[in-house]
C-alpha cells in the first residue's frame, strides 16, 4: 500500500500526459457508453464501473476473464487488473457498448 | 376480408386508458396471420367463429419500477384484464421475453404468476436479454422451461400452425449483435425438416430477427441464417419485442413484426435529442400520443393480404 501511495502521489504531480495511470481509476456508464471508453491503468489498480443509466449493464472481457453482476442504477463494480495487458470488454445486454482497460507499467 | 386500409378495422384500445401497453391479438386467416390490433370487444368483431386466434404481449419487465413506469405490475394486470374479456378468447398467448427486468428470482416467480391470471391453457414466452443476466438462462429456465430440456428454443403445433420459439439474446462478440448460435441454429434445421411446406410457421423471438438499428443491437447477427430455412415456407410470421415499438418489415412469404412493451416506451430507432436506448419518460398525457403511431404493412403474401394494426392510446 505504501508503495502504491506514493505511486499515486508521484503520479497526482506527474506530467498531465501520464495523468490516467493511478490506483484507482472510474469509468462511468452513462447515456449507453462507457467514459471514459479507454483508460490506461498501472498493474494492481482498482478499477470501478458505475452504472448512471435508469437501464441495466453489465461488463463482461472479451476472453470472460471477468464478469460482472448485472448494474442497475448506481450500482457498482471493481475489479483490480493485476496484470499487465489490454482488456477489452462489453455489456452483455448491449454488446453495442464497448471499453477497453490498458494496464501497464 | 382484404381490407387493410379500412380505417374501421383500425380500433384503439379502449380497456386500457393509460399509454402503457397493449396485447397485439392475431388470427390466423387464409393461412396468414393478420392482427387485428385491438383487445377492445370490437376489435375482433370481424373474426370468423372458426379462426384461431392468440395473443403477443412483450417486455413486461416485471421488477421495473422507475418513472417511465412506476406499475408494471399493475400494466400487466390491465392487460390480462383486457385479453380474459374478448369476445373470442385467444388460444395461447405467447409472451416475447423481457419477463424480468433483472432476472432476480422473485421477477419470475411474480411474472409466472401474473401470466396466469390470463385465462388461456398456456403463455408460451422466450427470453430476453434482461431474463439473461447473472447466471446465464438458468433463472429463466426455472420457471420458463416449455419442454423440459432446459434449453429455450423449442416449437410446438396447435391450431394448424407450427410455433417455434427461439433465444437470440446471447451469443455475441465483442462490439456486436447478439446471435442465434450454431448449436441453435442447427436444431431449426432439424425441427422444419419434419413441417410441411403449406403449414403456417410462427417464430418467436425476442429481438428483432431483422437489422432494425444496429448502433443499438437491434437486430440479430445471424438472423438471415434462420430466415433462409424458413423462406421455403408459404406463411412465416416472426414476432419480436425488445424495441416497445411496433415495426414491421416484409421479405416473400416472411413478414417480421416488433410489439409495445407493457412496461415503457424506447425511443425511434437512432431518434434525434436522445442518442441511447433507453426508457423514455414522457407525462402521462403525452405518452399515449408517442406510441400511438399506428402503421400498416401490407403483404402480398400467396393467400391474400396481412395486415397488421396495432392499438393505439386514444384518451
Amino acid at each position: 500500500m505504501k508503495f502504491s501511495n506514493l505511486m499515486f502521489a508521484i503520479l497526482l504531480t506527474a506530467p498531465a500526459h501520464i495523468a490516467g495511470a493511478v490506483d484507482l481509476a472510474t469509468v462511468e456508464i452513462k447515456k449507453f457508453a462507457f467514459e471514459p471508453k479507454e483508460i490506461t491503468v498501472a498493474p494492481g489498480t482498482k478499477v470501478v464501473w458505475i452504472n448512471r443509466d435508469e437501464t441495466p449493464h453489465q461488463i463482461r472481457t472479451d476472453d470472460g476473464s471477468f464478469v460482472s453482476k448485472a448494474m442497475d442504477t448506481d450500482d457498482q463494480y471493481e475489479q483490480v487488473f493485476a496484470k499487465e495487458g489490454d482488456f477489452s470488454y462489453v455489456c452483455t445486454l448491449h454488446p453495442f457498448m464497448t471499453g477497453i482497460v490498458h494496464v501497464h507499467k | 376480408m382484404n381490407e387493410p386500409m379500412n380505417p374501421q378495422r383500425r380500433k384503439t384500445l379502449g380497456c386500457l386508458a393509460a399509454w402503457s401497453g397493449a396485447a397485439v391479438v392475431w388470427t390466423l386467416a387464409g393461412g396468414v396471420p393478420r392482427a387485428l390490433g385491438a383487445t377492445s370487444p370490437g376489435g375482433i368483431a370481424a373474426t370468423s367463429k372458426h379462426a384461431f386466434t392468440f395473443a403477443q404481449i412483450s417486455d413486461t419487465h416485471i421488477g421495473f419500477h422507475k418513472d417511465a413506469n412506476p406499475d408494471v405490475v399493475g400494466c400487466l394486470r390491465r392487460a390480462a384484464a383486457d385479453l380474459n374479456a374478448l369476445a373470442q378468447p385467444p388460444a395461447l398467448v405467447v409472451h416475447t421475453g423481457d419477463i424480468s427486468h433483472l432476472s432476480k428470482p422473485e421477477e419470475f416467480g411474480q411474472a409466472r404468476e401474473l401470466l396466469k391470471e390470463i385465462h388461456v391453457d398456456r403463455v408460451h414466452t422466450v427470453p430476453g436479454e434482461h431474463d439473461a443476466l447473472d447466471d446465464g438462462l438458468a433463472g429463466y429456465l426455472k420457471q420458463f422451461d416449455h419442454d423440459g430440456k432446459n434449453r429455450a428454443w423449442y416449437s410446438f403445433d396447435q391450431g394448424g400452425v407450427h410455433f417455434i420459439g427461439l433465444s437470440n439474446v446471447l451469443n455475441f462478440k465483442l462490439g456486436t449483435m447478439t446471435s442465434l448460435g450454431a448449436e441453435q441454429l442447427a436444431w431449426l434445421r432439424k425441427d422444419l425438416a419434419g413441417v410441411s411446406r403449406s403449414t403456417p410457421v410462427v417464430v418467436l423471438a425476442h429481438i428483432p430477427m431483422w437489422t432494425v438499428y444496429a448502433q443499438w443491437g437491434w437486430g440479430t447477427a445471424d438472423a438471415d441464417q434462420a430466415l433462409a430455412l424458413l423462406k421455403p415456407y408459404g406463411s412465416v410470421t416472426v414476432l419480436n419485442g425488445h424495441i416497445h415499438q411496433v415495426l414491421q418489415k416484409v421479405e416473400g412469404n416472411v413478414a417480421l413484426h416488433t410489439a409495445m412493451s407493457l412496461a415503457y416506451p424506447l425511443p425511434t430507432p437512432g431518434q434525434a435529442g436522445i442518442g441511447e436506448p433507453g426508457p423514455v419518460k414522457v407525462p402521462a398525457g403525452e405518452l399515449g400520443k408517442l406510441i400511438g403511431t399506428r402503421e400498416l404493412t401490407i403483404v402480398r403474401g400467396r393467400h391474400e393480404l396481412a395486415m397488421i394494426d396495432t392499438p393505439l392510446d386514444h384518451a
